[in-house]
């Protein structure tokens, strides 16, 4: 019923006459509104001045008040195939962020070089921004072919030159054309006067080209762009929406969020205005509800238990492309955005700065300026999930924003895991320097029949959590234990400053939260607290903070990550607790008296 | 995924980060069957609940079939429904063709200044109160920084060198050849004090699609687009000095719908009904300039 419709970008060095293709196409395959070439033509006689093709694109801009459809930037027209939408890029290089935003909407690129002037510096450059966007079909013309005498042996000259530079930025084109877009050779219909030229004309092989389909067998990527309770007219949904990067979702799939690690299962698929569904493809804006009210930021990366799972890192390597204003410099704070997560990011290292002219690698720089292509290493805060380029492209691919605009663009080619993370060696040095009194550890654990430890309840009640670890001091005191109930609200009444802003606010509180519980643990104390909304990254730090003592997670529901022990949450916070000492003699970190 | 649910997937994925990312957040709705479909995409967005202000900048031109039918969805939708209007010029007269100025000037003042001083607060604003269903001045009178528009880029030049999110400096002014990139589904979603964005989820759409989408979801569009029995619709809605309708029988949008793959408007602009488009060459550009959605 639908006609298949194609996006296609043409970019190319200034002046080798993109929009003499654009307007022998238009004209061509009779796209134009009624007269308006001989209008064109006759204005052209009447100035005296000789028709060009590239003149209907100037004559369509004049009549944007009369509202004709098509405008400079975007042209229509068709083939019999399909309906093609063509993206205008400009090829002036003060136009890189013009280009960018037009290509990141196309499916294929059209890449056109003079023949005579032959590879230039924003050919070279439009090739690898517009590979790195992700446009990896491209069709290179050879223009203006009439001017070198239809000769084979220009055509191939600057067709090796350019095949030899894609080849180092792994990319293999669809074809090399050569055309005379000014007098229609190859456009259409093939040519008499280039009889050595065996390929198809371009628009042969611009249809034949297949609309892109969503790569079948990925892993489920579901990015979780916001949390949804609308409760007008009794809705009692809280719906998980964003859209399906790759993969299928399905009502009772078993899934896991990252970088949290938090699990459950789908309950719902939801949509408005369709009859009751059970799955959800890659491609799709939907919602779904889980078992489990678990609290989630908007940014986790949905995927299935049983799906290869994304990367998370605090540290990468990417390659980017620099449209900003000003340079991208180093301990500068930045915000990244990636899929619908965003975090503040630095960059910490450029490990290459690509040049144009000759592809080589330039001296090394300490900034990425403007339409620079550059691999760099950058870091953030909190570890954020993605996936390669070279394993889920749409997972890789960020943007950087500075000062409220977006300033450049990268894909992640690999991930880095820091020598030792400040956290590490802050805990060393603290190990190092820690000053003991005559009381040794051994002897203060035979006192007290137990050693120090370090207790989390976690589930998705923060009423039960509290309620259980209640429960826990008390009956462990009641058995004689050194427990002690610490709640985390105490923190903010002097320990912090409390001057931080929200995202520093949760690594504050973990931070005095574990600086504590190192303290109170090397007094013997088994210290019981509740956490609510923690995630993986939390508790990993708060295990290095307490380290050289343990901590364990007790988990209320199945939904909870980085659980020691796993607890059905429909049991009463008493029967709780009291499971939880159980566990604690069974696994021999609270000996039995009667030993 | 056929063409359509590609451009309701995509336009509904706008409408989200539009939500997520701007506080103070309203939807124009110009009763027009774009800004409509727009409203229903919203639904979509937010599972039947339209979580921001429907905003309607009342000329008190508008045909009147126009604001009963807006009224009627607001009722049932339950929706946070919002007029603005130009109180000063409508008491002078300072319109056409009733008083002493031409149809950009009228434009200028029932439209662009009406919108730009209803978006600030400056002006006041009317909201409907579903208990009595009448309109009361509205106590909310904050700025909005983020306005979610209809347009389309082929509906004519200007509009097509629009960006999905597109800012405006605090005198609502347009910078068309200074537009910030926008790739990957990364839009501007940070934005400097005093200005505020345009949001734009139907840029990718034709009128064609429009209709498509209103005949799949079977959306209720005003009567004023099919042909009643007098052989006349409007293909465009406006004030009514300004807008003429059409010579056409189409009494659905599946007629609609043959009338345009048919060509029968083939050339003929989807505008070509509104006289104020006719005034100068480029002046709906330097309307949109000023702020005209």
């Amino acid at each position: 019923m639908h006609r298949e419709h194609m996006t296609v970008v043409i970019v190319g060095h200034v002046d080798h006459g993109k929009s003499t293709v654009i307007g022998r196409l238009l004209a061509d395959t009779g796209s134009l509104p009624e007269g308006k070439l001989d209008q064109v033509k006759a204005t052209c006689a009447r100035n005296a001045k000789p028709f060009e093709y590239a003149f209907l694109l100037d004559a369509l801009k004049d009549e944007r008040s009369q509202g004709i459809t098509i405008d400079a930037a975007r042209c229509f027209f068709k083939t019999a195939r399909r309906d093609y939408i063509i993206l205008d890029a400009p090829g002036h290089i003060e136009f890189l962020k013009n280009m960018v935003t037009g290509a990141s909407r196309a499916e294929v690129a059209i890449l056109v070089i003079d023949a005579k002037q032959g590879v230039q510096e924003n050919t070279r450059r439009h090739g690898m921004v517009v590979s790195m966007i992700g446009v990896k079909r491209i069709l290179v013309l050879v223009n203006k072919m009439d001017l070198v005498g239809y000769d084979q042996a220009a055509f191939e000259r600057v067709s090796n030159a350019f095949r030899a530079f894609l080849k180092e930025i792994d990319i293999e084109p669809i074809a090399f054309i050569p055309v005379s877009a000014f007098q229609g050779d190859n456009l259409i219909s093939t040519s008499q006067r280039m009889p050595w030229y065996q390929g198809r004309p371009f628009l042969g092989e611009l249809d034949l080209i297949p609309v892109k389909e969503q790569p079948a067998n990925l892993p489920l990527r579901f990015p979780v762009q916001d949390i949804y309770k609308f409760t007008e007219n009794g809705d009692e949904r809280r719906i998980i929406a964003g859209t399906l990067a790759t993969g299928t979702a399905r009502a009772g799939d078993p899934v896991v969020f990252y970088p949290s690690g938090k699990r459950s299962t789908i309950r719902s698929v939801e949509e408005f205005n369709t009859p009751p569904r059970q799955d959800a493809a890659s491609g799709e804006a939907i919602g779904f509800t889980l078992t489990d009210e678990l609290y989630l930021r908007p940014g986790e990366i949905m995927t299935r238990q049983d799906a290869r799972p994304p990367r998370t890192a605090t540290q990468f390597k990417a390659n980017i492309f620099w449209v900003g204003r000003t340079p991208f410099v180093k301990d500068k704070t930045y915000k990244l955005k990636i899929g619908t997560a965003q975090s503040p990011v630095k960059l910490v290292d450029i490990l290459r700065i690509i040049d144009a002219q000759d592809l080589s690698s330039a001296v090394r720089q300490d900034s990425i300026n403007r339409h620079d292509v550059a691999t760099c290493v950058l870091e953030v805060t909190r570890p954020i999930a993605y996936d390669l380029a070279q394993d889920i492209e749409a997972l890789s691919r960020f943007v950087i924003v500075d000062h409220f605009e977006i300033a450049g663009g990268g894909i992640i080619i690999d991930e880095l895991r820091p020598d030792a993370s400040t956290l590490e060696q802050h805990v060393t040095n603290r190990e190092k320097r820690w000053v003991h009194g005559l009381v040794l550890p051994a002897e203060r654990a035979a006192a007290y029949r137990h050693k120090g430890q370090f207790i989390i309840v976690t589930g998705n009640s923060a009423e039960k959590n509290g309620a259980v670890a209640r429960l826990l001091e008390r009956s462990l005191f009641d058995n004689g234990r050194k427990a002690y109930y610490l709640n985390t609200a105490n923190l903010t009444c002097g320990l912090t400053d409390g001057s931080t802003d929200v995202a520093d606010a949760r690594e504050e509180e973990i931070r005095v939260l574990g600086e504590l519980g190192r303290v109170l643990t090397d007094a013997g104390h088994i210290v019981v607290t509740d956490l609510n909304h923690y995630d993986a990254y939390d508790i990993a730090r708060l295990k290095t903070f307490v380290h050289p003592f343990e901590v364990l997670v007790v988990g209320l529901g199945a939904s909870a990550p980085e659980t020691t022990l796993s607890l059905n949450d429909a049991m009463s916070p008493g029967d709780t607790a009291a499971v939880i000492c159980q566990w604690l003699r069974d696994m021999d970190i609270l000996p039995d008296y009667s030993l | 995924m056929d063409s359509l649910k590609k451009l309701e997937s995509q336009s509904v994925y706008i409408l989200r980060e539009a939500y997520r990312n701007f506080k103070s957040l309203c939807m124009l709705w110009s009763i027009g069957k774009d800004s409509t479909v727009l409203l229903w995409l919203a639904r979509k967005a937010f599972f039947g609940h339209v979580p921001v202000p429907l905003v309607h900048i009342d000329t008190h031109y508008k045909i009147p079939e126009m604001i009963a039918y807006r009224d009627r969805l607001a009722r049932e939708w339950r929706l946070n429904m919002i007029y603005g209007e130009n109180t000063a010029a409508l008491a002078k007269k300072a319109t056409f063709p009733d008083g002493a100025v031409d149809r950009l000037q009228c434009c200028k003042h029932l439209k662009s200044e009406a919108l730009r001083h209803t978006l600030s607060g400056e002006w006041p604003r009317y909201r409907m109160d579903h208990a009595s269903g009448r309109y009361e001045p509205d106590t909310d009178q904050a700025p909005y920084t983020g306005v979610i528009v209809g347009v389309r880029a082929d509906e004519e030049g200007s509009r097509s060198k629009e960006r999905y999110f597109s800012p405006r400096d605090k005198y609502s002014e347009w910078n068309v050849s200074d537009q910030p990139p926008e790739f990957w589904n990364q839009f501007k979603t940070d934005f400097a004090p005093g200005t505020h964005v345009r949001i734009h989820p139907l840029l990718d759409w034709t009128e064609l699609n429009i209709w498509e989408y209103i005949e799949r979801e079977k959306i209720p569009m005003s009567s004023l687009y099919f042909d009643q029995g007098s052989g006349k619709r409007y293909r465009s809605l406006g004030c009514y000095p300004c807008t003429a309708p059409v010579d056409s029988t189409a009494k659905t949008p599946a007629d609609i719908i043959e009338e345009l793959k048919t060509g029968k408007f083939t050339n003929i602009a989807e505008r070509a009904g509104r006289a104020q488009d006719k005034e100068d060459a480029g002046g709906l550009e330097t309307l949109r300039q000023e702020g005209y959605m």
